[in-house]
């Protein structure tokens, strides 16, 4: 009887030690989830609590297919992250590849390099669009005082140039990220199949091409990865530099999803059109994800 | 035609000097093993040779061409890294390919080139794995083959073995003999390993503190050293070395022992000479138990300290003048310690160093 009892305590001990964490996974992460999703198939309104228990189906989600604003905010976010993205790693590549070249000075540089993640969002935004202004700009004052031009550019009111100002500040935040990460890729890289490759006839951009390059993919996936998640939540930025116009001209899918649930207090609609958000980061997390498990396969020959 | 010429050539880096101006000709199709303590300069040599080094003065000349000034990849070579250097991300059909896929050949052509590379070291099962999923030995055979493929004009190994256990070398070491006897090409081998730089070369070049110490056929270097550095480096266990002093005919060593001077020896001596008497654990041996019995030999009674029994011969540990010397016992015998046998020393084969300058006496 007593070892009977003691037998069951011991089979039961791993699912105590767990309930802890699975406790806390099921309060922070799954009732959020399951309750906004329970939402985003009601008309909730937040000033109307009882909406809350009309189950509407994918009304909402239907809405929110069939409504162009939103699809061009999505566009316009897979565009956005695109762009930054690619920029962030042709502009970290860059430097990454040159601050691994310098032997003086280089920790100071790896430091420097750092600041612009030290900044809150919303400060690197408002600082932008100081820089930005049209009439009490700095760039503007410096395109003018250089004699490149004479009138005062509406960085952050045509919309196009909105677009490349948000765009600009970003990078400007976010391109150490991938310029840490590159550069850790540079020191964890292995001499010898450099020099291979100069023997076996590479002049120094196919070695780039063909040996560095490869080499250092894993390290930009990880970066991507990280950065598509970043990015595809981008809010602060654009709400203090435009705040989504002019005209809904910079609007992105959660400047679009905060003013559906909070201005116009439809968060049954911001919860579905958050839903779509969240299964588009998914997919670039996963498909970035994928790439590194590939690239890393073979990174254990590198030895 | 692929003779590699080295014309004074030295490297320093600042103020650290590595090679120190060493002249060395390799001939066609000639097989050079470089060989010395690790920070002699064999590697950066060859390093200087494929040109992954600058060369801070001197000729190095590839087919009668100066190289200096030449990339890498103008120069023909190809190398063998001791990390064998694969690229990781291909697999060893594309490893095998790399150096022809840059050089522009058609894919037809590569396709053929790497099927008999392949052939030759037994890669085929292996052609569409990634350097990850092979064993040492394997990625080595890889290494070799990519080196093949190219058809270059000259093979440099660097230390290509040490990575593997003893089993494995001493396989990879018959092939690398038999890879050259196939691919009749130049090499250039660089190794800190006496057993691999006798096995496989023509010629061993015996490097030390950036200095050529000796250049000779592998039985020209073991049997005619030219330094005590070159008697002690090549040939295992090391050549006991005995210090004593020239008087007429004998050798008088530091307790009083007196040697006869090696009849072919004598006329290189002078009366008073400091001397080193330098004789291998192969011709200490005891009476009976020697490689040879006849030829000029003295004996001496030796206690024995300790022996290594290996099988068919025994290491025996004792003391001649005063120092501990290692003797080889051949014929399976018993020895214990403190037993003292009559050690017969083989005369005809000992050495004679000039105590000062450490050169052989044949060499004043």
């Amino acid at each position: 009887m007593i070892r009977a009892l003691t037998t069951r305590r011991t089979e039961m001990a791993p699912f105590l030690l767990l309930l802890p964490a699975v406790a806390t996974m099921l309060f922070v992460v799954a009732l959020p989830l399951i309750f906004s999703l329970w939402t985003s198939l009601t008309p909730y309104k937040l000033t109307k609590p009882n909406t809350l228990y009309d189950f509407i189906g994918l009304t909402n989600y239907v809405r929110i297919f069939g409504d162009w604003d939103f699809w061009e905010a999505f566009l316009r976010t897979i565009g956005f992250l695109t762009v930054a993205l690619n920029v962030e790693f042709a502009l970290g590549l860059g430097i990454a590849l040159l601050i691994n070249k310098i032997t003086w000075g280089q920790r100071g540089l790896r430091t420097i390099m750092m600041f612009p993640m030290m900044f809150s969002p919303i400060l690197v935004g408002f600082q932008f669009k100081f820089l930005f202004n049209d009439h009490i700009g700095v760039v503007n004052n410096a395109l003018q005082s250089l004699g490149l031009t004479n009138r005062a550019i509406p960085w952050l009111v045509d919309a196009k140039l909105a677009m490349f100002s948000i765009t600009l500040a970003e990078v400007w935040m976010s391109t150490s990220i991938f310029a840490i990460l590159l550069l850790a890729g540079l020191f964890a890289m292995p001499r010898d199949p450099l020099e291979a490759a100069k023997v076996d006839g590479c002049n120094a951009w196919q070695v780039f091409r063909h040996i560095t390059l490869p080499f250092l993919m894993p390290f930009a996936y990880i970066a991507m990865a990280i950065r598509s998640l970043d990015v595809a939540r981008a809010y602060d930025l654009v709400a203090v530099m435009t705040d989504g116009g002019p005209a809904g001209r910079t609007e992105l899918l959660w400047t679009l999803i905060a003013r559906v649930g909070y201005d116009e207090a439809k968060m049954g609609q911001a919860n579905a059109m958050a839903y779509v958000s969240t299964i588009l980061s998914i997919l670039f997390t996963w498909y970035f994800y994928r790439k590194l498990v590939a690239a890393r396969r073979y990174m254990g020959g590198a030895e | 035609m692929a003779e590699i010429t080295l014309e004074k050539v030295v490297k320093r880096y600042g103020a650290l000097g590595v090679v120190h101006g060493i002249d060395l000709t390799i001939a066609h199709e000639e097989f050079v093993v470089l060989v010395g303590p690790s920070g002699c300069g064999k590697s950066t040599t060859l390093r200087m040779i494929a040109g992954l080094e600058d060369i801070t003065g001197g000729l190095v000349k590839i087919g009668g061409q100066v190289v200096n000034d030449l990339p890498p990849r103008k120069r023909n070579i190809s190398m063998v890294f001791q990390n064998y250097a694969l690229y990781p991300h291909m697999n060893v059909r594309d490893n095998l390919g790399f150096g022809l896929k840059i050089a522009g050949q058609s894919p037809a052509e590569i396709a053929r080139r790497v099927t008999e590379a392949a052939d030759i070291l037994g890669l085929v099962p292996l052609l569409d794995r990634t350097p990850a999923e092979l064993s040492g030995g394997q990625r080595q055979r890889v290494a070799m083959g990519r080196a093949i493929v190219r058809n270059p004009d000259a093979f440099l190994f660097d230390e290509p073995l040490s990575n593997l256990d003893a089993k494995l070398r001493g396989q990879m070491r018959a092939e690398i003999k038999k890879l050259h006897q196939k691919v009749r090409t130049t090499v250039v081998y660089v190794t800190h390993d006496q057993v691999e730089a006798m096995t496989l070369a023509d010629r061993i070049v015996v490097m030390k503190d950036g200095n050529i110490e000796q250049v000779g056929t592998p039985m020209e270097v073991f049997n005619h050293p030219l330094t005590t550095f070159v008697a002690t480096f090549i040939g295992s266990p090391p050549m006991n070395l005995l210090p004593g002093t020239i008087a007429g005919q004998i050798v008088r060593l530091a307790d009083g022992t007196e040697v006869p001077v090696p009849d072919r020896l004598q006329r290189f001596v002078r009366d008073g000479m400091a001397v080193q008497l330098g004789i291998r654990p192969d011709d200490i041996s005891p009476v009976g138990h020697g490689l040879s019995q006849d030829g000029p030999g003295a004996e001496v009674s030796l206690t024995v300290d300790l022996a290594e029994p290996l099988g068919m011969e025994s290491l025996i540990y004792t003391r001649l003048a005063g120092q501990e010397v290692q003797a080889k016992l051949y014929g399976p015998r018993i020895v214990a310690p403190g037993e003292v046998l009559a050690f017969r020393l083989a005369l005809d084969r000992a050495h004679l160093f000039d105590a000062a300058s450490g050169k052989s006496v044949r060499a004043h």
